[in-house]
């Protein structure tokens, strides 16, 4: 179960994930994104300060945006990630390819 | 076989006793009429008649009562029959003795009393036929009470043989009162004429042809009988008089009663007669319907049905049945499409709605509508939609060529069709999609014996290495691969991977990945440039969202060292033997089909080391480092070095047996919900 909360701030779209992302719920992060991405947002941040568990089918919605993302000059930027969710991202690779911040005050050095 | 034999030997006791019936009688009244002495008491003939009676009585109880398979006109046939035999035995004697003439013979009391004995025998038999079969009829559909008034007056009429056997004196108030009793009570009883209500037309008339020729017998016996009985009465009144007999006096009353009751009820019921027979149909067509999905192959037939039974039950002219799901069909009765489509056309014209109108839920007669169209012969029309899971699926239109050609009870029968209708259509979709289930679980089933095909049976083997494995899916099917294959004499690769997500299309993928793997593993390439390819062929393959996490290795046996690339799967677990230590080796490394261009060489690198007699290497799929135990926690990289610590001496089979049974016990279910895999190599 995933609850995902969207605020303003300072122009970035910032979007909480709350609780676990497994292959159902991906579907919300994805419809979340592509909202944010639709609403004509080009700075992004991703709270996951409060997610406990990411799957494998969440971390493909991160990743299938990366190449969008690149053409259309957005750039989003993850924070507040736990070692454990971390260490998942690590262990893909995906931190090579995703901008990761410690926290908010990071990330948003990292976004602008 | 029992009840047979005392049938047959009830019927053999009914002629003997009447033959001494017969002959003690004539005896006892030659006697008076000589003025002797009889050699036989004058009472015996009394009681032989009542002997006589009880076996025919006992004889017919046995033969009708129990027989199942008579109807109400085969019993009613059975009493005609037996009242025919008798009269015409009866006419035949008559016919004897008319061609004798008046001689000193035929007028002789003894020749009358014969005569008489022999009517008596046959009239007995007869009323007692009756009386068993209007048993039958009155019990047809019996209730605790009505038993129990026939228990009393069979058993009551039968004590009066009693009464006639002692030859009690006569006292009049008691003979006036007991007669009185049955004739009551019969009366009673001849209320009792359910039977007559399940008769269709042609057996009402047959009943009633029998029931009076039945009543023309038994007036014909009582007539006969008793202008008998008084000639030998008024000649001597020593013999065996039937009309002090309560018995016999009961029966005739009882018999007669019914007979006529039931000859005038019938005659009564008979205009109404369709309109019970339209009843019984209702519900046998309503039976069909609801039994139509048991029966039946298609929906079709169904609807079929429902127009089939809604035009018989309403007499309607003509119908039609407008099935709207993708392609909209119509079933027509005795109406041309076309026809059918002009009245549905002219209805939707003049704005018409309620019935057709597919959006509303009401039913009505609109008839005045069709007044309208010109050059339609219909007068009337009844409409009903057909729902199926809330959702309209169909009309039912019934047409008449009369105006006002439906009425209220029509209108309900036809509605409780549709409804019955729509719930047939429903379960036989129901039982369709269980089908389609059914059907898709046995191709699961051959999906997941070929890609259980596609894991290798026997792995690679080795002077210098031994390797064990292990893989369970979630699902039917999963997205973990593992593989070995042997390049040439001192190089073997070896790989796993895990398909992100799981089920079907993971599947899928693990079978291109195998592809990929044996392809490309033959050119002898190094491990990055293995990823590299891998990753350009799976760019094609792979959804968006798609990835799948692999490690490649190259054993070679001559240098004694391993060259790898790890493409964002869990990291290695290696055990050292000399140095006693463990470790994970966490290099970089991007999964496959996460960069899907050509830059992805900038993310995957190629590593080596050396290897050691007695050095373990644990290859794993993140479904055994994420198996949670009941509180959430996950089995993890810790537990899982120490559980292979703890049985790292051992053979690969082994220390594989004992992490999964560790596995299981710390997630305390064998259904871990992830596809998980192991594979373990061991040094020598």
């Amino acid at each position: 179960m995933i609850h995902i909360k969207r605020l303003q701030e300072d122009g970035a779209d910032v979007i909480a994930l709350v609780g676990e992302i497994d292959a159902s719920s991906s579907i919300e992060l994805d419809l979340a994104i592509a909202k944010s991405v639709g609403e004509g947002f080009t700075k992004i941040l991703v709270d996951c300060s409060a997610l406990e568990y990411i799957s494998s089918a969440g971390l493909g919605v991160f990743m299938s945006y990366i190449e969008e993302f690149k053409d259309r000059n957005i750039s989003m930027v993850l924070f507040g990630m736990s070692e454990r969710v971390l260490n998942t991202f690590s262990i893909l690779g995906l931190n090579e390819l995703l901008k990761i911040g410690k926290d908010k005050g990071e990330a948003k050095q990292l976004i602008s | 076989m029992r009840t047979k034999a005392i049938t047959r030997l009830l019927f053999t006791v009914g002629v003997i006793t009447w033959l001494t019936l017969v002959f003690t009688d004539i005896s006892v009244l030659f006697s008076s009429v000589n003025n002797i002495k009889p050699d036989i008491p004058t009472w015996l003939p009394g009681i032989i008649l009542n002997l006589f009676i009880l076996s025919i009585f006992y004889y017919y109880k046995l033969k009708i009562e129990r027989d199942d398979v008579l109807n109400f006109v085969d019993l009613l046939w059975r009493v005609f029959a037996t009242g025919l035999v008798a009269t015409v035995v009866s006419l035949a004697l008559r016919l004897a003795e008319n061609l004798l003439g008046s001689t000193k013979l035929t007028t002789h009391v003894v020749f009358k009393d014969l005569i008489y004995m022999i009517n008596l025998g046959l009239m007995v038999g007869f009323l007692l036929m009756a009386f068993t079969v209007w048993k039958r009829l009155i019990l047809y559909q019996k209730s605790k009470w009505l038993l129990r008034l026939w228990a009393f007056f069979e058993v009551g009429i039968l004590l009066t043989l009693l009464y006639n056997s002692f030859k009690i004196p006569l006292v009049e108030w008691v003979y006036a009162t007991l007669l009185s009793i049955f004739v009551v009570v019969g009366l009673v009883l001849s209320g009792n004429m359910k039977w007559v209500a399940y008769l269709n037309f042609r057996q009402k008339w047959t009943s009633l042809l029998l029931l009076l020729l039945t009543i023309f017998y038994l007036l014909y016996f009582v007539f006969t009988n008793s202008s008998l009985a008084a000639d030998i009465h008024a000649a001597h009144s020593t013999f065996t008089d039937y009309r002090i007999h309560i018995f016999i006096l009961s029966l005739i009353v009882f018999v007669t009663i019914y007979s006529v009751f039931s000859f005038l009820v019938i005659l009564f019921n008979l205009p109404t007669t369709s309109v019970f027979e339209q009843k019984l149909e209702e519900v046998v067509n309503f039976q069909r319907i609801s039994q139509s999905i048991q029966t039946e192959q298609s929906e079709d037939s169904v609807y079929n049905i429902l127009l089939e039974t809604s035009v018989s039950t309403v007499f309607a002219d003509a119908a039609w049945l407008e099935i709207n799901s993708s392609k909209s069909k119509i079933f027509t009765y005795k109406i041309k499409e076309t026809e059918a489509h002009d009245i549905i056309e002219h209805l939707k014209s003049h704005n018409v709605k309620g019935v057709l109108d597919q959006g509303s839920d009401k039913t009505r007669n609109l008839s005045k509508h069709l007044a309208s169209l010109k050059g339609s012969r219909f007068r009337s029309i009844l409409a009903f939609p057909i729902y199926v899971k809330g959702d309209n699926i169909g009309t039912l239109a019934l047409l008449k060529e009369l105006p006002e050609g439906f009425n209220k009870e029509m209108t309900k029968i036809v509605s409780t069709f549709a409804n019955q209708a729509g719930i047939s259509v429903e379960n036989f979709r129901l039982m369709e999609e269980a089908l389609q289930n059914e059907r898709y679980k046995e191709e699961l089933k051959i999906a997941k014996t070929v890609q259980k095909s596609l894991l290798p049976e026997v792995l690679e083997k080795d002077d210098d290495f031994e390797i064990a494995a292990f893989s369970e899916s979630a699902d039917e099917v999963g997205g973990d691969y593992y593989d070995t294959t042997r390049i040439n004499d001192h190089l073997v690769s070896i790989i796993i991977a895990d398909v992100s997500g799981k089920g079907t299309t993971a599947a899928f993928h693990m079978s291109q990945m195998k592809g990929i793997f044996h392809s490309l593993a033959q050119q002898q390439i190094e491990p990055d440039e293995f990823m590299i390819r891998a990753n350009q062929a799976l760019i094609y393959c792979l959804e968006r969202g798609s990835f799948i996490s692999a490690t490649y290795f190259v054993i070679n046996t001559k240098t004694k060292k391993i060259r790898y690339a790890r493409a964002g799967h869990c990291p290695v677990l290696y055990f050292c033997a000399v140095k006693k230590s463990h470790e994970y080796f966490k290099d970089r490394g991007i999964a496959l089909g996460m960069v899907r261009n050509k830059s992805y060489s900038n993310f995957i690198q190629a590593c080596e080391f050396e290897y050691k007699p007695n050095d373990l290497m644990v290859l794993y799929t993140d479904g055994i480092t994420e198996a949670k135990d009941n509180k959430g926690d996950e089995f993890g990289y810790d537990r899982l070095a120490q559980v292979v610590d703890e049985a790292k001496d051992q053979t690969p089979k082994e220390i594989q047996d004992h992490l999964i049974k560790k596995l299981y016990a710390f997630s305390g279910t064998e259904n871990i919900n992830d596809d998980y895999t192991t594979m373990i190599v061991k040094f020598k």
